[in-house]
């Protein structure tokens, strides 16, 4: 969105609706979840103002889920209700909830569209890396030889990159989260709540029943420091548990992890370069660190502004009525 | 092009004695470049002007910029006017105007025996007679012997006429539109200052240009006067029609469709929001629209078909008129979004142009084959209001029936046009949006015992609730609902009663709707013919015309395919035969026979082109025939 914070008074419990929820026990979007009601208490969302729009999955339970407005759409088709509403009221809190299948396979489409055209909104990809729904298929983002229900003798696609995919579809924010990890989710969804312009966020969910502990790698409590880096704009990218890592360009203009000493230091982060947003996408265990925070955020102006403007300056070049409309061109009179 | 009669008419509209004809049919053709839709259009406003009624119809070829002199580049423009009520574009040509060789191969056909056929000699060059497939010349070969045939350099005489301008041969030569317009005027006797004052001011910029053309035309009805005084052809005289006073303008189907749904919205005060993803024939609505943000309207280019109808419904949904445009082939695109607006109990409007089919079919030929898959497209028992617009006028006040049933009845609404219907062009009588029923729906603001899916006791539709109102916050999706508390239900009895709900409430529609009449004749006969959409035109006429002739036949056109008015098939039960012309294999007959309305008899057409007037009077006399041997 990018309004002002102003509260509104709600607590995180005030956006839950009384909708009992039905995700498996220890599934990640109970994280999400909780993540999410407590940002919009933060920021001061309002109940009335604010619209989830989700697809079809595990995660389009979501909009259930909260006592805003929420629709449940199709498989894949959030993006274009929640563009349509938008365009109807361009003033709307509008969160869309997305996962892997549903925004990379049935509504890749829209996704890309959805972030080139910049509405001001917020899209969450909980991304699992497998079909939870449906039990178990592989999904867009699973890796080469996952073996599934559908790929008995291991998957053959290579897997798509979220973030790669966003930037390259012309995104003004991409950033990336991992359910469990509370405190920095929360600062990412703020960060993408206050972003004017579409905001998107990549969540590594673990689905704890089809696809269990495949982020373990950059997520396991022991992994943690040494395997995942949380970036912010003009800090160094510094990581590792005695914070005696950082990421830096070598002579062949790659981003490598590298040990400082005295003499080198980690690169400055700067968020409006999204040359260096593809290359810190790339990243990703064991050869370097998986990359969380926002990767990339350069404001643009955003599609409703541009709708609203474009009818102002068709009003002031011409303002007429419809019946004005009908008349338009050669008319003649029959007495 | 146009392949639209097999074999040629037996006799045309032949003037009289005194040189008069009470409607001429005047086709142009030529290449693509030739500018025949430009004066086309300027012939019909003329035509208007001079008191005819009139229907014009562009014949544009698929190919977007075909080389010149081919066949498949060829680009016709055909206007029926005249002194009565002109409902079709004729059944066959009274004179042809052909600048090449292509342009008279693919359209001599529709030209009646001893039709007048102006030729311009300046295109008929060894090269555009083998790319034509002509073996030998026409000009030459004696084979257009049964054709008052004038043949005339129209490029030598149009270089000379513009001379004075000095205009590179290039440009002059783009002035043999106007020159063949010229003619035509002197032909029809038609006053031409108003064409010249508008051509001056469309070429403001370049005057030169302009006054070339006007000079053009002043030379071709110069030539005609002599031609005249040869005694070669003679002027044509075409009777006034007494239309119904009024203010009128021309307009096309696509245009009378945008300004419906720009005049629904403002019926209902409500924010019109059309998205749709360009395709033949219905991208003309989409451009239309689109220019028209003064009023407010907001048009988006969708990714593709069912990003459209999904940013139709999500704008419906935070309370605009949410509308879609689309054909045949999109529409399935977009079905599983519209099962979504049936299931959420949303106001949508979706605009089918109907195009040959299957699949790709012949996508600027025109059919209405899309019935099926509007009233039964979709998965689950998913009922929503069909409607056909019969003719361009007809399509603005079915927009704004659609956007009425949408609100009402919190409801998807599938609109029926077609690209001829789209394309073609006829007089009308502009509205006083003053005068119109306003459509007042307005939103639940009332948060006191909200229940998203309570009904209105008549109606049976749920309360509009947009984002944004305090209070109403709610959860709305595609998983079956409880039927009051809008709640995720798998309950068994609940989905009964919701499948029964959603029927009733589209069946009940059938109750505010009117009662079906009959459009023309009497209320028992002989025979009955039932139509939908485009062939209001040709059996409006075929009926018209025998029932001068004596035959007890009337004429029942439907506007509400879906449900069919309360009263339609006991009125079709009090003749003795119904004949049920459409172009497709039969769809509404087996709607009808699901409906238990009284048997009929088909007759179908797949070839791309409206019925002719006589073909459909022939399957009336046949019918009638067989009712009078029993």
């Amino acid at each position: 969105m990018g309004d002002q914070l102003t509260s509104t008074g709600l607590k995180p419990a005030d956006f839950a609706s009384s909708q009992e929820v039905r995700w498996c026990p220890g599934c990640g979007d109970y994280a999400i979840l909780k993540a999410v009601r407590k940002t919009m208490a933060d920021v001061g969302a309002s109940l009335e103002n604010t619209l989830v729009i989700s697809g079809i999955g595990c995660a389009a339970r979501f909009p259930y889920y909260m006592a805003t407005y929420g629709f449940h759409t199709i498989h894949g088709r959030a993006p274009t209700i929640a563009s349509g509403a938008m365009l109807a009221n361009p003033d709307l809190d509008v969160w869309i909830i997305t996962g892997d299948g549903d925004a990379l396979a049935i509504g890749g489409n829209h996704f890309i569209h959805m972030l080139r055209r910049n509405f001001n909104c917020q899209i969450l990809l909980f991304n699992n890396e497998i079909y939870g729904l449906t039990k178990g298929q592989y999904s867009p983002t699973s890796r080469e030889n996952t073996r599934s229900p559908s790929t008995p003798m291991g998957s053959i696609d290579t897997p798509l990159s979220a973030a790669h995919v966003a930037l390259g579809a012309g995104a003004r924010f991409v950033a990336r989260a991992v359910d469990t990890q509370q405190k920095q989710l929360v600062d990412i969804l703020t960060k993408a709540y206050q972003h004017k312009g579409t905001s998107f966020v990549e969540i590594f969910q673990n689905c704890i029943v089809y696809n269990d502990g495949v982020f373990d790698p950059f997520t396991d409590k022991k992994n943690v420091a040494d395997h995942q880096i949380y970036i912010e704009h003009e800090k160094p990218m510094i990581f590792g548990a005695n914070a005696d890592q950082g990421l830096m360009v070598d002579a062949g203009f790659h981003l490598k992890p590298t040990k400082l000493d005295g003499d080198t230091r980690a690169l400055i982060h700067d968020e409006t370069n999204r040359s260096l947003a593809f290359m810190l996408a790339e990243q990703s265990p064991p050869d370097g660190p998986m990359v969380m925070g926002v990767l990339y955020q350069n404001p643009d102006e955003i599609y409703q502004t541009r709708v609203k403007e474009q009818i102002k300056t068709a009003q002031s070049n011409n303002k007429r009525s419809i019946n004005d409309a009908l008349r338009d061109g050669t008319t003649w009179s029959v007495k | 092009m146009t392949d639209m009669a097999k074999s040629q008419p037996a006799s045309s509209t032949t003037a009289t004695n005194d040189g008069s004809m009470e409607t001429a049919i005047v086709r142009i053709a030529g290449d693509s470049g030739d500018g025949v839709q430009l004066v086309g259009g300027r012939f019909s406003i003329n035509s208007a002007l001079a008191g005819n009624d009139l229907v014009t119809f562009p014949d544009f070829p698929a190919e977007i910029r075909a080389p010149t002199g081919s066949i498949y580049g060829v680009s016709a423009y055909q206007l029926h006017f005249g002194g009565r009520n002109i409902k079709t574009i004729g059944d066959h040509v009274d004179v042809l105007v052909a600048f090449n060789p292509a342009a008279l191969k693919t359209n001599l056909a529709l030209l009646a025996k001893g039709g007048i056929l102006i030729l311009d000699s300046s295109g008929f060059s060894a090269t555009n007679l083998r790319k034509a497939g002509y073996k030998t010349s026409p000009l030459e070969d004696k084979s257009l012997d049964g054709y008052q045939l004038m043949q005339l350099d129209i490029g030598k005489m149009t270089m000379l006429a513009t001379t004075p301008f000095g205009l590179t041969k290039k440009q002059a030569l783009r002035c043999k539109n106007f020159f063949a317009l010229g003619l035509l005027f002197w032909l029809f006797d038609r006053d031409r200052s108003k064409t010249a004052v508008w051509i001056k001011d469309k070429f403001a910029k370049n005057p030169e240009i302009g006054d070339a053309n006007v000079a053009a035309m002043n030379a071709g009805h110069s030539h005609g006067e002599t031609i005249e005084l040869a005694g070669d052809l003679s002027k044509i005289h075409v009777p006034t029609f007494k239309m119904e006073p009024g203010l009128y303008r021309a307009i096309t189907g696509a245009d009378a469709m945008a300004y419906g749904l720009a005049t629904a919205a403002e019926l209902s005060n409500r924010q019109l929001v059309l998205a749709s993803y360009p395709i033949t024939p219905s991208s003309n609505i989409l451009h239309k629209l689109a220019n028209m943000k003064e009023l407010g309207v907001v048009t988006f280019q969708a990714e593709d078909e069912i990003a459209a109808v999904g940013a139709a419904l999500g704008a419906s949904y935070a309370g605009a008129l949410g509308v879609t445009a689309s054909s045949g082939p999109g529409v399935a695109l977009k079905m599983e979004m519209i099962g979504l607006a049936v299931a959420t109990e949303l106001p949508l409007i979706i605009i089918n142009s109907q195009r040959a089919g299957p699949s790709t079919g012949l996508p600027t030929k025109t059919e209405q084959s899309d019935l099926y898959q509007s009233v039964f497209g979709r998965n689950g028992d998913a009922p929503l209001p069909v409607l056909a617009a019969r003719s361009p006028g007809d399509s603005f006040y079915c927009a704004i029936e659609a956007a009425r049933l949408a609100q009402k009845y919190m409801t998807p609404v599938i609109l029926l046009t077609d690209g001829f219907i789209n394309n073609t062009s006829e007089p009308w009588s502009i509205p006083d949006i003053g005068d119109l029923a306003r459509i007042e729906v307005p939103n639940r603001t009332d948060p006191t015992d909200y229940k998203p899916y309570e009904r209105d006791e008549k109606t049976l539709a749920r309360a509009w609730a947009i984002p944004g109102t305090p209070g109403l916050e709610h959860r709305i999706g595609g998983l079956e609902r409880d039927a009051l508390t809008g709640a995720v239900s798998y309950d068994p009895a609940n989905h009964q009663k919701m499948s029964e709900l959603r029927a009733q409430k589209t069946a009940n529609i059938a109750f505010d709707i009117g009662e079906l009449t009959v459009d023309q004749g009497d209320e028992n006969g002989d025979l009955v013919v039932v139509g939908w959409g485009s062939t209001y035109g040709p059996i409006s006429r075929a009926v018209t015309t025998m029932r001068a002739k004596g035959y007890a036949v009337s004429h029942v056109h439907l506007r509400h395919i879906f449900p069919f008015p309360a009263n339609q098939c006991e009125l079709l039960s009090r003749f003795k035969r119904i004949l049920v012309p459409e172009m497709n294999m039969g769809q509404l007959i087996t709607l009808m026979k699901a409906m238990d309305c009284p048997a009929a008899t088909g007759l179908t057409k797949l070839e791309g082109q409206p019925f002719l007037v006589s073909e459909l009077e022939v399957a009336i006399l046949d019918a009638i025939k067989e009712v009078k041997n029993g």
